[in-house]
């Protein structure tokens, strides 16, 4: 079976007190040298039958409708090999 | 003649039952709709109550979007039905795009249970008509995904229009852009706002205050005179 991923990510201008949070712990933790941190989600589908341009399109319209909300996020579609 | 007012119970919908009996309290009859129910039942208005409707995930409001029930509340609202969103309640109508813009985490990332001082800034909405502009009231914030965000045109016309129902007074509990605690649409019948009204309406719990009493005798005036 095909996988598909799927990545939402905060719109650049979003505040994202999340991945503030963690680039903020790094130093404490002995990382050092990360200036900034987005936190994201990452959904990966399993698709029955084939990854063809229609069912790319498919789910580009689930991510775009559902998975994320396009006021404040953006998305990629990729076909995970 | 009364007017009947549909709250509506989301699986993890937390104050159906306060809103319901705010609704009680103002005069009104509540009825109560169910999510998986399309049909409203010939409600006169429809309320959303807060809650963590299907546990809050994907996005808060995200699936309860979908829901069966929200399809005829979504298609109600843009006849003219009038909607209040209470927190979730308010998540869920910015995720149905029937009011703009988006809900998200607050900045300082803790959940907060406060009381609240609002600055009424639209007395003019069906939910709102008991108050004055520039009124101040104080009713309970319960939340953590309280940060109202939308682009900077948005924010602009929305002002420009007067459909920012509530401001945050005072402090601004979660970061929301231009202290926006509620907002409404274009025809003024979908207000949606972060803090809670049904938790302020009777003297003998809370602060003391009923400050919130007037969301539910505004909407019933409204029906009952029309």
């Amino acid at each position: 079976m095909a996988r598909v991923v799927v990545d939402v990510m905060l719109k650049s201008e979003i505040l994202d007190p999340q991945g503030q949070a963690v680039q903020r712990a790094l130093p404490r933790l002995g990382f050092a040298g990360i200036a900034d941190v987005r936190q994201g989600k990452r959904f990966e589908l399993e698709v029955e039958g084939p990854v063809d341009d229609a069912a790319l399109g498919r789910i580009r319209e689930m991510a775009e409708t559902f998975l994320a909300n396009t006021v404040i996020e953006d998305f990629t579609v990729r076909v995970d090999s | 003649m009364t007017a009947r007012i549909g709250v509506v119970t989301f699986p993890g919908t937390l104050d159906d039952r306060d809103t319901q009996r705010a609704v009680r309290l103002a005069g009104a009859e509540p009825v109560s709709l169910w999510h998986r129910d399309k049909d409203l039942q010939q409600v006169d208005a429809v309320v959303l109550p807060g809650g963590f409707s299907y546990g809050d995930y994907l996005r808060a409001g995200a699936i309860s979007r979908f829901s069966p029930v929200m399809e005829s509340v979504i298609a109600g609202a843009k006849d003219g039905l009038p909607v209040l969103g209470i927190c979730n309640g308010f998540q869920v109508l910015t995720e149905s795009h029937l009011l703009p813009g988006a809900m998200l985490r607050n900045n300082h990332l803790h959940f907060i249970c406060r009381d609240q001082k609002l600055r009424v800034e639209n007395a003019a909405t069906v939910w709102t008509a008991d108050y004055e502009a520039g009124q101040e009231i104080s009713i309970p914030l319960k939340n953590i995904d309280g940060r109202y965000v939308a682009d900077e045109h948005t924010l602009d016309e929305l002002e420009a229009e007067g459909r920012v129902v509530f401001r945050y007074a005072d402090w601004n509990p979660n970061g929301s852009l231009r202290d926006i605690a509620g907002i409404t649409n274009a025809a003024g019948n979908v207000v949606g706002l972060m803090p809670h009204p049904e938790h302020a309406v009777e003297p003998l719990i809370g602060t003391g205050r009923t400050d919130g009493l007037g969301f539910f005798t505004s909407i019933l005036r409204k029906l009952v005179n029309t």
